[in-house]
C-alpha cells in the first residue's frame, strides 16, 4: 500500500464519517439560530434514527418506506418535544432550555434502553456488495450512502431556505425575532419547526450511518458531541459553516489516527474545540456563542 | 425479625447452636454487573447466571453453612452502567447499607479497579469478573480481591505461543483504547517479545467509534502475517467488518472479549475465520472425555441456554465468581475474614473459566489450561488446530 493509497484511503474514511457529523451538526444549528437554544438531545435524534430504522425494517418495511417513517418519526418526536418541554417555559433563560434539553436526552436514552434493550443490533447496507475502490482508497457501499444522502439534505434545506417561503421565515427569526414578529411571522411556529427539523436531520443521519456502525441504545452521546463540535467549528449559526465543521472534523479525526496517532484521534477534535472556543473569546472571530440572548 | 435476627447471631457467637424453630439467617452476596452502557453484552450474561445460580440454591433449600443448617442466598445485584463512578457507590452501598458478606463482579476491568480500593478500606472479599490481571496484582496489596477470568499475560501467552507456532512472527496490532485493551497491549507485548515476534503497527480506537478504517489503513500499509485487535463488540464487530472491506489478507486474531454470538452476529461473514484465545465453554462439546471441565461446562451450558439464549464466558466468569463465594460461605459462613481465607484456600475448584488453585500467592488460580485458540467457521465456535 503506498503512501497516496493511504492518504486517500484517510481522506475517504473522513469525508464519509463528516458527512454524518455535518447532519447531526446541521440540527445543532437550525435549532439554535432559531430559538438560540443548544439542543443537547440532537444525538438522542441520531440513536433513535438509527435504533427505529433498524425496528421498521425487521417490521418488513422496504428500506425507502422504513426511512420515511423514520424521519417523520423522529421530526414528529422533535415537534413533540418542543411543544411538552420548550414551548412551556418559553421566556425563560436559554440556560433553562439547555437543561430541559439535556433532560430529555437522558430520557429519550432511558426510554431506548428500556424499548429496544443493550445490544448493538445491525441493519443491513442500502444496498449490499463487496466495496468500491477509488483512487487507492477502500470506500464500502453505505458509504456512498452517506454522502449522497447528505448532499440530497444539503440542496434541499438550501433550497428550503433561500426558495421557500417558510424558509425565509425562519431565517428571518433566526436573524431578529422581534422584527420577524413585527412582519407577521408567527415565531413559535418557527420554533417548533425547526425543532421538527432537528429531529429529521437526526434521523437521517442516524438511519444511513446504521449499517456501518450497528445501532445502540447509548450511541447519541458521543456523536451529538461531535456533531456540537461541528457546529461550533462553524460559527453554530450559519448552515454551510456547520457542514464545513463536519467534514473538516470528520477529516482531522482520520488523518490525526492516521498521520499522528490513533491513540489521540478523540484529543484533536476536542483541542482544535477548546482552541476555537479561545480565539472566539480573544475575539478575532465574527461570530460570537456564549452570551447570545 | 432484626431482633431475632441479632439474638440469633449472639446465641451462634457464644457457639450455642441456634433453635431450629427459628428461619436461618440469609446469606447475603452482593454482585456489581455492567448491566447497561458499553460493556452490557458482557454484564447482561453474567447477571442472568447470577440469578439463575440463587434459584437452583434456593430451589434445594440455601446454602449449607459451617452451622450445618440451610441458609436462603439473597443476592443483591445493582448496575454500574459500565461506569466506574457508579461502580463505587454501588460497592459502598453493597458495603454500607445491604451488609453484604462479600461481593461478585464488577464486569470490567475500569470498575474492579475503581472498587478496589473502596473493598480492601472495607475489609469485604471481592470476586471480580474482570481481566486484568492488575486487580489482584501485586497480591500483597490486593488482600482481599480475587478474579475468575483468566489474566491477560495468561491469554496473550497462549495467543503469542500460536502465533509462534504457526509461524506468524510479523504482527500487527490494535486495541481498544480502555482498561481491557491497554492491559490487553501491555501483556501481549511482553508475551510477543518472550516469543520472539515483531510488532510492526501498534494502533489504538474508542469503543463509540464509527469506524477504524484510518488505523487498518496503516495496518494494511505495514503489511503483517497476522493482525491482533483487541476489544469487545460492536467496536471489535466494526473493525472486523472495516478488515474485510478493505481486503486486508493477512488472518484475524480476537481477544477472548468476542466470545459471545453477538460478535458474529454483528460482523457477520467478515467473522469467518477469526481466531481468538478463550476459555473452554465455547467448544465444551469438542473437548475430550477425559477433560475435567467437560461435564461442569456442558451441565452450565445446557441450563443457561434453556433459559437465557447462547453460551458466552462472561457468564461463566459469573459462575466461577459466584460458586467461588458460596464454597467459602460453607465454610466460614458471614464473617468476612474468614470467608477471605477460604476463598484463598480453595483448590482444585472445576469451574466454568478453568481448575482454580488459589493461594496466597495467586488470587486468579488458573493456569494456561484455561485458556484454548477458537476460531470462528461459518458463524460457529471450532476448536483452532
Amino acid at each position: 500500500m503506498t503512501v497516496t493509497d493511504q492518504l486517500a484511503q484517510y481522506l475517504a474514511s473522513g469525508l464519509v464519517v463528516g458527512g454524518v457529523y455535518a447532519l447531526i451538526g446541521l440540527g445543532f444549528v437550525i435549532v439554535y439560530s432559531v430559538t438560540r437554544i443548544i439542543n443537547f438531545a440532537q444525538g438522542e435524534f441520531v440513536m433513535l434514527g438509527a435504533l427505529l430504522m433498524v425496528t421498521f425494517e425487521a417490521r418488513g418495511l422496504p428500506a425507502a418506506a422504513a426511512f420515511a417513517c423514520t424521519v417523520a418519526a423522529v421530526a414528529a418526536l422533535g415537534a413533540l418535544l418542543e411543544r411538552a418541554a420548550i414551548h412551556p417555559i418559553r421566556g425563560a433563560p436559554p440556560l433553562a432550555a439547555l437543561i430541559v434539553t439535556i433532560g430529555a436526552s437522558i430520557a429519550l436514552r432511558g426510554g431506548a434502553l428500556v424499548l429496544w434493550g443493550t445490544d448493538p443490533v445491525a441493519l443491513p447496507p442500502f444496498s449490499p456488495g463487496p466495496p468500491h475502490h477509488v483512487l487507492g482508497a477502500t470506500v464500502v457501499r453505505q458509504g456512498f450512502w452517506v454522502l449522497a444522502v447528505a448532499a440530497v439534505v444539503f440542496a434541499a434545506l438550501w433550497f428550503f431556505f433561500t426558495r421557500t417561503y417558510p424558509g425565509t421565515a425562519v431565517r428571518a427569526c433566526a436573524v431578529n425575532a422581534r422584527a420577524a414578529r413585527l412582519m407577521g411571522i408567527r415565531v413559535d411556529r418557527m420554533f417548533l419547526l425547526a425543532f421538527a427539523l432537528s429531529g429529521a436531520l437526526g434521523a437521517v443521519a442516524g438511519a444511513v450511518i446504521a449499517p456501518i456502525t450497528y445501532a445502540t441504545y447509548d450511541m447519541g452521546l458521543m456523536l451529538g458531541l461531535k456533531g456540537f463540535v461541528a457546529a461550533v467549528l462553524g460559527g453554530l449559526v450559519s448552515p454551510p459553516g456547520a457542514i464545513a465543521g463536519g467534514f473538516l472534523l470528520g477529516l482531522l479525526e482520520s488523518f490525526s489516527a492516521g498521520l499522528i496517532s490513533s491513540a489521540y484521534k478523540d484529543a484533536v477534535a476536542f483541542i482544535v474545540l477548546i482552541v476555537l472556543l479561545l480565539v472566539q473569546v480573544a475575539g478575532w472571530l465574527p461570530w460570537r456563542v456564549a452570551e447570545e440572548t | 425479625m432484626r431482633v431475632i435476627l441479632a439474638l440469633a447471631l449472639s446465641v451462634l457467637a457464644l457457639g450455642w447452636g441456634v433453635p431450629a424453630a427459628y428461619a436461618q439467617e440469609a446469606y447475603k452476596i452482593g454482585a456489581i454487573f455492567s448491566i447497561t452502557g458499553p460493556g452490557s453484552s458482557l454484564g447482561i450474561p453474567e447477571r442472568d447466571t447470577a440469578l439463575m445460580i440463587e434459584a437452583e440454591v434456593n430451589a434445594k433449600g440455601g446454602v449449607k453453612g459451617p452451622d450445618g443448617k440451610l441458609h436462603p442466598l439473597k443476592l443483591v445485584i445493582y448496575d454500574d452502567a459500565s461506569d466506574e463512578t457508579k461502580a463505587v457507590l454501588a460497592a459502598k452501598k453493597l458495603i454500607d447499607e445491604d451488609k453484604v458478606t462479600a461481593i461478585v463482579g464488577t464486569t470490567l476491568s475500569g470498575t474492579s479497579l475503581a472498587i478496589l480500593d473502596t473493598v480492601q478500606k472495607a475489609e469485604v472479599p471481592l470476586v471480580s469478573c474482570a481481566a486484568a490481571a492488575k486487580i489482584v496484582e501485586p497480591v500483597a496489596e490486593r488482600k482481599w480481591v480475587f478474579k475468575t477470568p483468566q489474566s491477560d499475560f495468561l491469554i496473550t501467552g497462549v495467543l503469542a505461543d500460536y502465533l509462534k507456532a504457526k509461524g506468524l512472527t510479523k504482527v500487527a496490532w490494535l486495541n481498544v483504547d480502555y482498561a481491557f485493551g491497554q492491559q490487553g497491549w501491555i501483556e501481549f507485548e511482553k508475551a510477543a517479545q518472550k516469543a520472539g515476534l515483531t510488532i510492526v503497527a501498534n494502533e489504538k480506537f474508542g469503543q463509540k467509534d464509527v469506524d477504524m478504517t484510518a488505523q487498518l489503513t496503516k495496518v494494511k500499509a505495514a503489511n503483517p502475517q497476522a493482525t491482533i485487535i483487541w476489544s469487545i463488540p460492536p467496536s471489535a464487530s466494526i473493525a472486523t467488518k472495516n478488515y474485510a472491506d478493505l481486503g486486508i489478507k493477512a488472518p484475524m486474531f480476537q481477544s477472548h472479549g468476542v466470545g459471545n454470538k453477538k460478535y458474529i452476529e454483528l460482523a457477520g461473514p467478515a467473522s469467518n475465520g477469526v481466531l481468538f484465545p478463550a476459555g473452554k465453554l465455547l467448544v465444551a462439546e469438542q473437548l475430550t472425555d477425559n477433560d475435567p471441565q467437560r461435564a461442569v461446562l456442558l451441565a452450565y451450558a445446557k441450563d443457561f441456554e434453556a433459559k437465557y439464549g447462547p453460551r458466552n464466558t462472561f457468564g461463566g466468569h459469573a459462575w466461577d465468581a459466584l460458586y467461588v463465594v458460596l464454597g467459602a460461605m460453607e465454610k466460614a459462613g458471614t464473617d468476612r475474614a474468614k470467608v477471605r481465607a477460604a476463598i484463598e484456600t480453595t483448590r482444585g475448584f472445576v469451574g466454568i473459566t478453568g481448575v482454580f488453585d488459589f493461594s496466597p500467592a495467586d488470587h486468579n488460580g488458573l493456569d494456561r489450561r484455561a485458556a484454548t485458540m477458537i476460531q470462528i467457521v461459518d458463524g460457529q465456535w471450532r476448536m483452532a488446530k
